[in-house]
């Protein structure tokens, strides 16, 4: 085992990611994603390794794309508005069946909006975001130590279904300090005969691509893509359930909403209130079975989220008709009060829905409209 | 009495019918670098980085490693390859709409930060595989599908491009020429110019780019031959030849 170290989050995921065996990493500055970039550029050339700040994040993914197309360990990382213009690269790097790990440190948006915490950006990290039919693995850590230990699994996960996985954490996540043990694991990456750089030892020539204007063979490629997302929803989904057994009301919840979820639980059950929590530790693949399990036996779910109400739409279609689901959340930076949670708790448990709820974010039987 | 064979078609080239239209000089630029990575014998570490154009589909004759990128990004991803295997010679080929429009910011820092690689930059003018739309380096009164009445800078479109001249400033930049296609012996200055910037990144001395003028007939809406007197008489004098820099010091063309 590692020693056990205070980093804060940006830093914690730099240095498993260097000891994932990250070859090459690429970025642009942002906020609040800084300490990563800064992490890199000082301990990727120390190891001899590649580091570039690029001109931009749009460059940034693309020389990720040249380094994973090379074969070599590639990342990059960024915030919110950083992620949109990453979009194009993210699904060429699918297109072309690239491994990579991408990191999204969350702020408040739309637009330029502001670098305080934010989950806004699960439409576009589980949804697509880019053009075209894909999926990444999505990671959403709740702690500085899983941001580190999902970090070292993304390199793993991406180069066994050459795929790229995002790890989707927020300013919270990446900013604070906390303990953590890194691993000292060795990176094992599989060979990587696709990959270009010469036609060495008289091998064919290998092409790395996403374009074919013959018929039928993107239709084909695509097939072949859904088959890897079902291998992978059968081998990674991660999900951790907390006093779900014999709940009255389950929170989902994750990342930074799930901490406070969390203690929300604690002291809802010192109060005698039976409640759960749901934290998907995957939101692609999402534990659809898993809520749709708890669905049938829990009548009351409230999905709390620093969104308008993203995840919560997944929610309802695992829950959809068995149980009602309410939903609480903060948008634009915003971040949910223990006490506002444990409000729409007892108005849905004690005072069985009576009366009206005056806490600004939430739903009570949220409905998709 | 046996024959000796002086010349004839790169092993590195399928004998596959071109896919370029007639006219075209995409395919003389290909066999002159075929012939270098051969001279050079390159092959075996070279990667083609193919670029969104009409020289996407270089991959499906070309018998080398070949790495396709998003429009425009081939100076990104060419940078990440050379960077993560710098053992590899990289050679990139971007046409006008790719480099010069939707990919200035990526060939600029490419170029200023002294990338390694070796950059094709093939200027014909106008958007070939899209079916003839203006690009950054559409002469002035030149007519396209979306400049009907030819390019006007004094309604918006802009002034030529002119890429050469652009770059030249850059200290990263280790070799910079214009040369063409259009005459047999303008192809033996392109292949020296290729041959110069092939030796900048093979004695890893820094970025390297060669733009060439060629004649795209069918888009121009000019018979083979017009279209390279168009090349000679409009092309040239806007896009003047000759080497920018040698050995990362600025030369005036023709001087």
């Amino acid at each position: 085992m590692g020693e056990r170290v205070l980093m804060k989050g940006n830093e914690a995921i730099a240095e498993a990611a260097i000891r994932a065996g990250v070859q090459s990493y690429f970025g642009y500055p942002i906020t609040p994603q800084n300490e990563l970039i800064a992490y890199m550029s000082v301990h990727m050339p120390a190891k001899g390794r590649t580091f570039i700040q690029a001109e931009s994040e749009l460059a940034a993914i693309n020389m990720v794309y040249g380094a994973a197309a090379a074969g070599m360990r590639s990342m990059t990382s960024s915030s919110s508005p950083g992620l949109s213009l990453k979009q194009e690269g993210i699904s060429y790097l699918v297109g072309a069946q690239l491994p990579a790990v991408i990191v999204n440190i969350m702020r408040g948006g739309p637009g330029l909006g502001n670098i305080a915490p934010s989950q806004a950006d699960y439409f576009q990290a589980c949804k697509g975001g880019g053009h075209g039919d894909y999926h990444l693995v999505v990671y959403a850590p709740a702690t500085v130590q899983e941001a580190a230990d999902l970090t070292t699994k993304s390199f793993d996960v991406a180069d066994r279904y050459r795929n790229p996985v995002l790890i989707l954490g927020d300013a919270i996540i990446g900013q604070m300090m906390e303990p953590v043990v890194l691993s000292e694991s060795t990176p094992n990456p599989p060979p990587k005969p696709w990959a270009v750089g010469g036609i060495r030892n008289g091998r064919k020539p290998n092409l790395i691509n996403s374009l074919s204007l013959e018929e039928g063979v993107v239709e084909e490629w695509n097939w072949l893509f859904k088959a890897k997302y079902e291998e992978i929803k059968k081998n990674e989904l991660m999900v951790e359930m907390l006093d779900c057994e014999d709940a009255d009301l389950i929170l989902v919840a994750y990342g930074t909403t799930s901490r406070i979820c969390k203690e929300v639980l604690r002291q809802s059950r010192a109060r005698g209130l039976k409640v759960g929590l749901i934290r998907p530790i995957t939101l692609w693949p999402f534990p659809y079975r898993a809520i749709a399990q708890a669905a049938r036996k829990t009548p009351e779910f409230l999905v709390v989220e620093m969104s308008l109400g993203q995840m919560i739409e997944d929610v309802k279609l695992a829950g959809l008709g068995d149980a009602a689901i309410h939903f609480h959340g903060r948008p634009g930076g915003g971040v949910p009060r223990e006490i506002d949670i444990r409000e729409i708790i007892e108005h849905v448990l004690v005072q069985k829905r009576a009366g009206k709820i005056a806490t600004r974010g939430t739903v009570i039987d949220w409905e998709i409209s | 009495m046996e024959m000796e064979k002086i010349a004839g078609r790169s092993s590195l080239w399928d004998a596959k019918p071109s896919p370029y239209c007639p006219g075209c000089g995409h395919g003389v630029v290909h066999r002159v670098l075929c012939e270098l990575i051969e001279e050079y014998n390159l092959a075996d570490n070279c990667v083609f980085m193919a670029p969104v154009g009409c020289s996407i589909l270089a991959y499906t004759f070309l018998g080398l490693d070949v790495c396709q990128s998003a429009h425009g990004r081939t100076p990104a991803a060419a940078t990440g390859i050379k960077r993560a295997r710098p053992d590899t010679f990289v050679l990139a080929y971007q046409g006008d709409g790719d480099l010069a429009s939707i990919g200035t910011a990526e060939i600029i820092h490419a170029a200023n930060r002294g990338e390694n690689i070796t950059t094709i930059f093939v200027n014909n003018a106008i958007y070939g595989m899209t079916g003839g739309q203006m690009a950054p380096t559409t002469l002035a009164g030149q007519t396209a599908t979306t400049c009907s009445n030819g390019r006007d800078a004094s309604l918006g479109m802009g002034n030529p491009l002119r890429v050469c001249e652009m770059l030249q400033s850059l200290a990263g930049v280790t070799y910079l020429a214009r040369t063409t296609v259009h005459t047999p012996a303008n192809v033996i200055k392109t292949k020296i110019a290729i041959k110069k910037a092939f030796d900048v990144q093979l004695k890893r001395q820094g970025f390297s780019l060669v733009e060439i003028l060629s004649s795209c007939p069918v888009n121009w809406g000019m018979q083979p031959v017009a279209a390279l007197d168009f090349v000679d008489k409009k092309m040239v004098p806007q896009y003047p030849l000759g080497e920018f820099k040698v050995g990362g010091v600025s030369v005036t063309p023709g001087a």
